[in-house]
C-alpha cells in the first residue's frame, strides 16, 4: 500500500507491503542509496538514518511503523548545522577506506553530538556501535572530537 | 582462474609484471565517448587535458578502499607536472589490453606500478614539451615544465598544456626508456598526504558501490545455495515463491561443482529486493546430500592430533639434526597451536548488476579481480569475453573475497535466464555461508635453546588441508618461513586433511596465521630461556643483511632496523614500571615485501580474563618512498586494529559441512570501545616502494598474545582468545 514518509524535509509516497523495511523503501523505492546494507539485523550500522534526530537502523524498522515522523538520511547532512561539521571533519581527516560504512558512522556521530555536544572517549565509545570493517576506528575517533571542537589526539 | 597471493606464485607474478614482463606502458589512446571534457585531448590510455588544462587522469585498478584510486593516478601526475588541484580522476573500466593486469591484491598496486606510470606521466610531459618546442621551433631541452606549464627557460616564454595538447594529437609517443624520470627531491604530489580523491562523494552518501548500481528496467534478485558447499536442489516450492507479490521469476540454476564459480541453487527475481527475499522465504528448499556434510571443525581438531602422533606425511626442510640438537638444548618447549576458519565479511554484500542483451553481457561488478571474472562469465554462460564488458565500481571492502568472481557469474547467468537487467545482492548470512575462508590449521612444535640463548632447533609438524601435494588455496607455508634458515637444526614437516569447505587468500593470507604461531612459539622460546624478548629476537635475526636471495631473501638487517624502532616507540626498555596486569608483547613478521615490527600494551583483568588493548606501535619498513602518507597511516592503523580483531573475536566454525557463524551477531568484529590507539613509524630505507595493504596485520596477533603472556602468565596458543582461561 502507499505510504507517505517525510524523507529529508519531502513528502514521499511509496507504494510498498507494510513489512518492508524502511532501508529497502529508501534504496529501491525511492532511490535514496546512502543508507547501506550492512547485515539487515542491526547489528553493523551501515543502515543508520535519523529518525525524529534520533540514530535509528533502518534496516529492522518496517516502513509501516514510521508514520509521519521525520526521516533524514545522509543525503541531507549538508544541511545540517551539526551533520555538516561532522562530515566536514570527516573530509579533513580523510576518514574512510572503503567508505561503505561511513555514512552511517556519520549519521551516528551527528546524533550524539547533538545530545551531547562535547563527547569524552566514554561517550564516543558508548554511541559509536556501527562497525567499520575497515577499521578506520582512529580516525573516526578523531573526527569526531575535531567537529566538537575538541583537541585531537588521535 | 583463482589468484593465489601466497608464496612462490605470488612472487612470480611481482617478477613477472616487474621485472620479466620490462615496460608495459598502454601508449594507445583511449577514447571515451561522451565522457571527455569539450576538447580534451588524449595523450595515452592514462592521461587526457582539456584546453582548459583540467587533467583527466585514469584509476587502472579497483578501489576497495586501499586508496589506489588516489595514489596510483599520484604517480602519472607527479612526473606530467601538474598541479594536483587540477587533476580530475576517473575509474577505468576492466580492460587489460589498454590497462594491463587490473587488480587488488598482495599489496602490489606500488610495486607492480610505480615505475611504470612515473613512466606514463614522464612520456606525456615530454609530448607536451615537444609540442612546445616544436611551436617555439627551439630544442625540447630548452624548455622545462611547471604546474601544467612548458617554459622556454633562457626567454621565460610559457604555455599551458592545455594550449598545447591538442598539439599531441596524432604525435607519436616517444621511447620510454629515453625519458628520464624526476628526481625524488623534487617530488610535490608524491610523498605529501593528499585525501583520497572520492572522499567527499563518501562522506555525502552518493552512489559508489556496486550495490548503488541503477540501470532502467532493472530487476532484484536473490540467490539460494545449499549450506553444505556445493549441494544440488533437492526440492524447493517454486510456484509458492511465484506466487509472492513483486516476484517475476524463480529458477533452478543446475550450477556446477567448482566452488568459487557458479554453483548450484535457487533464483528469485523481483522488482525489489525486499520481494525477492520473500519469495526465498516461500520456498522452503531442501538439499540433496553432498559427501561434505560429513566434515566439521571438531573433526578436524581430531584429525589435526592424530595426523601429529603419527609419521608426517611430507617434509618441507631438513637443516642439520633437530633431535640432537634438542637433546643438548639448555630449555626446550613443546607446544601445539591452532587458528580457526575466518569470513573475510567486508561490509558490502557480494552483488553485481548485469544486463544481457542482443549477445553482449554489460556487468556492474565490485571485484578486486574483474578480468578473471569477465573469463569466468565467458566460460560459464559460453559468451566470448570480447562480448562481455565490466564496469569496475568502488568495493565496499575486499580483504581477498572479491578476487573470486562467484557472485558476478551468478548474476551473469540469472540476468540472461531473467532477460531484464538485474541486480544480485547476497544477504550477509549468503556471503558469511558462502566464503571462501581463510583455512585453519595446526602447527605442533618443539623447539630448544642454548644457555646463551641461541635458538638452535626448531621443529614444526604443520597440519593444514589438501590431499598430498595439492593443498587448499592459501593453507601453504614455504620452507623459508621465518624462522627457518635462522636456527641451524630445522625441520619442517607437513600433513594434510582433505577439505570441501571452499578457502581463499584473506588479508596477508599465510601471514595472517603463520605470525601467530612462530612468533608466539618464539616468545615461548624467549622466556624459557629466561631472556628480554627483544633481544632475543635480536639475537635471533643474527648480524647477516641477507639471509637467502631472490624472491624469498629475507632482509634481516630491515628486520632488526624495524625492530629497535618499535621497541624505542613503544617504552619497551621500561615496561617493567608498568602496573600489574599490564604488560607488553612484541613480535615482528615479513610479509608482501614489507618488514614490520609491533608491540602491543595489554591489560588482563583476572577477576574476569577481560582483555584491554591499551595500544598498539608499529614500526614499517616498506622502502624509500611512501606513496601517499595520508592514506598509508590510515591502512597501517586499520589493519593492525583488523588484527586485533581476528585475535580477540573472530571464528567460523564448521559443523556438518556448513559454516555455522552466519552474522555480525555471532561472528562479531572489533567495534570502537576495543579500538586502541596506534602509533605509527614509517622507517625510510633505500629499497624500491612496496604496498601497505597488507603487511601491518600479522605481526599484532602475536603480539598481542606475547603481552597476555607478559601480563597473566596465560599462553594463547588456540585463536580467537579464550578470555576464560585468562581467570586467574
Amino acid at each position: 500500500m502507499p505510504y507517505k514518509l517525510n524523507v529529508n524535509g519531502k513528502v514521499l509516497e511509496a507504494d510498498v507491503d507494510a513489512d518492508t523495511p524502511l532501508l529497502w523503501t529508501l534504496r529501491d523505492t525511492l532511490g535514496i542509496t546512502g543508507p547501506k546494507f550492512g547485515c539487515g539485523i542491526a547489528q553493523c550500522g551501515a543502515c543508520t538514518v535519523h529518525i525524529d534526530g534520533k540514530a535509528t537502523r533502518s534496516c529492522v524498522l518496517p516502513v509501516s511503523a514510521v508514520g509521519d515522523k521525520a526521516v533524514t538520511t545522509i543525503e541531507a547532512m549538508e544541511n545540517h548545522p551539526i551533520g555538516k561539521k561532522v562530515q566536514a571533519a570527516w573530509m579533513d581527516l580523510d576518514v574512510a577506506q572503503c567508505g561503505y560504512c561511513q555514512p552511517g558512522q556519520i549519521m551516528a556521530a551527528t546524533a550524539l553530538l547533538a545530545k551531547t555536544p562535547k563527547p569524552t572517549d566514554a561517550d564516543i565509545d558508548q554511541a559509536m556501535t556501527n562497525i567499520c570493517r575497515c577499521a578506520t576506528y582512529t580516525r573516526i575517533r578523531a573526527a569526531i572530537k575535531q567537529a566538537s571542537g575538541q583537541k585531537v589526539t588521535a | 582462474m583463482t589468484l593465489e597471493l601466497t608464496g612462490a606464485s605470488r612472487r612470480d607474478l611481482l617478477k613477472a609484471s616487474v621485472v620479466g614482463g620490462g615496460l608495459v606502458l598502454s601508449f594507445s589512446i583511449a577514447p571515451k565517448a561522451g565522457a571527455a571534457e569539450a576538447g580534451a585531448q588524449a595523450l595515452n590510455a592514462y592521461v587526457r587535458i582539456a584546453p582548459n588544462g583540467l587533467v583527466t587522469i585514469m584509476a587502472k585498478n579497483p578501489e576497495i578502499g586501499q586508496g589506489v584510486k588516489t595514489s596510483l593516478p599520484m604517480m602519472i601526475a607527479e612526473e606530467l607536472d601538474v598541479l594536483w588541484e587540477n587533476v580530475r580522476i576517473e575509474q577505468a573500466d576492466n580492460d587489460p589490453k589498454l590497462f594491463t593486469r587490473q587488480f587488488a591484491g598482495g599489496s602490489l598496486a606500488t610495486p607492480m606500478n610505480y615505475d611504470d606510470l612515473r613512466k606514463v606521466g614522464a612520456v606525456a610531459r615530454a609530448m607536451l614539451v615537444n609540442a612546445a618546442a616544436t611551436a617555439w621551433n627551439c630544442p625540447s631541452g630548452e624548455c622545462k615544465t611547471a604546474e601544467g606549464h612548458v617554459i622556454h627557460v633562457s626567454t621565460g616564454r610559457k604555455a599551458t598544456y592545455g594550449s598545447l595538447a591538442g598539439q599531441c594529437a596524432g604525435v607519436a609517443a616517444p621511447d620510454p626508456k629515453t625519458i628520464p624520470l624526476k628526481d625524488p627531491k623534487t617530488y610535490k604530489i608524491i610523498g605529501q598526504p593528499k585525501r583520497q580523491y572520492d572522499t567527499k562523494k563518501v562522506v555525502t552518501g552518493q552512489p559508489l558501490f556496486g550495490i548503488d548500481v541503477r540501470v532502467p528496467g532493472m530487476l532484484y534478485a536473490t540467490f539460494e545455495k545449499a549450506p553444505v558447499f556445493g549441494a544440488k536442489v533437492a526440492t524447493a516450492d517454486l510456484e509458492a515463491a511465484r506466487a509472492v507479490k513483486g516476484v517475476k521469476k524463480v529458477f533452478i540454476v543446475e550450477g556446477g561443482t567448482k566452488l568459487d564459480g557458479l554453483l548450484p541453487g535457487v533464483a528469485v527475481v523481483a522488482d525489489s529486493w525486499w520481494a525477492a527475499r520473500k519469495g526465498r522465504n516461500a520456498l522452503k528448499t531442501t538439499w540433496q546430500d553432498h559427501p561434505t556434510s560429513k566434515q566439521s571443525s571438531a573433526g578436524f581438531d581430531k584429525r589435526a592430533a592424530e595426523l601429529n602422533a603419527g609419521a608426517p606425511q611430507m617434509n618441507l626442510r631438513k637443516d642439520g639434526d633437530v633431535d640432537a640438537a634438542l637433546k643438548g638444548a639448555a630449555h626446550t618447549v613443546e607446544a601445539a597451536y591452532a587458528y580457526p576458519f575466518l569470513s573475510h565479511a567486508p561490509l558490502e554484500p557480494q552483488n553485481t548488476t548485469a544486463h544481457f542483451k542482443d549477445g553482449k553481457m554489460e556487468m556492474w561488478a565490485p571485484s578486486q579481480n574483474p578480468e578473471p571474472g569477465r573469463q569466468l562469465v565467458a566460460s560459464t554462460l559460453g559468451i566470448k569475453p570480447d562480448d562481455i564488458t565490466v564496469h569496475m565500481t568502488r568495493c565496499g571492502g575486499g580483504f581477498g573475497r572479491r578476487l573470486s568472481n562467484d557472485y558476478m557469474v551468478e548474476a551473469a547467468w540469472i540476468a540472461r535466464e531473467a532477460g531484464a537487467p538485474v541486480k544480485l545482492l547476497w544477504t550477509r548470512e549468503d556471503d558469511m555461508h558462502h566464503d571462501l575462508y581463510r583455512p585453519a590449521g595446526y602447527h605442533y612444535f618443539k623447539g630448544g635453546v642454548d644457555d646463551k640463548g641461541n635458538v638452535v632447533a626448531w621443529q614444526d609438524h604443520f597440519v593444514t588441508f589438501g590431499e598430498g601435494e595439492k593443498l587448499a588455496s592459501s593453507a601453504g607455508m614455504g620452507g623459508t618461513e621465518f624462522p627457518a634458515r635462522f636456527v641451524p637444526n630445522c625441520k619442517i614437516d607437513q600433513s594434510t586433511i582433505p577439505l570441501g569447505v571452499p578457502t581463499g587468500p584473506m588479508r596477508a593470507p599465510g601471514s595472517n596465521a603463520l605470525a601467530f604461531v612462530n612468533q608466539g612459539f618464539i616468545d615461548e622460546l624467549a622466556h624459557a630461556a629466561g631472556a628480554d624478548p627483544v633481544a632475543f629476537k635480536m639475537k635471533l635475526l643474527g648480524d647477516a643483511p641477507m639471509v637467502g636471495t631472490g624472491p624469498s631473501g629475507y632482509n634481516a638487517g630491515r628486520m632488526r632496523g624495524v625492530l629497535a624502532e618499535a621497541a624505542k616507540m613503544s617504552g619497551w626498555a621500561a615496561r617493567d614500571k608498568l602496573p600489574k596486569g599490564t604488560a607488553m608483547g612484541v613480535a615482528f613478521h615479513y610479509s608482501h615485501a614489507g618488514y614490520f615490527a609491533e608491540v602491543v600494551q595489554a591489560t588482563v583483568n583476572p577477576a574476569n580474563g577481560a582483555i584491554k588493548v591499551d595500544k598498539v606501535w608499529v614500526a614499517a619498513d616498506v622502502g624509500r618512498q611512501i606513496v601517499n602518507p595520508l592514506g598509508a597511516m590510515n591502512q597501517v592503523q586499520g589493519a593492525a586494529i583488523e588484527g586485533l580483531s581476528h585475535a580477540l573475536y573472530q571464528k567460523i566454525t564448521i559443523v556438518d559441512g556448513a559454516a555455522k557463524e552466519s552474522n555480525f551477531s555471532n561472528y562479531p568484529l572489533l567495534r570502537m570501545a576495543a579500538a586502541p590507539p596506534v602509533e605509527v613509524k614509517f622507517v625510510i630505507t633505500d629499497y624500491p616502494p612496496t604496498g601497505l595493504g597488507e603487511p601491518a596485520l600479522p605481526p599484532v596477533i602475536p603480539a598481542l598474545c606475547n603481552a597476555i603472556f607478559a601480563a597473566s602468565g596465560k599462553r594463547i596458543r588456540t585463536l580467537p582468545i579464550d578470555t576464560k582461561q585468562l581467570k586467574a
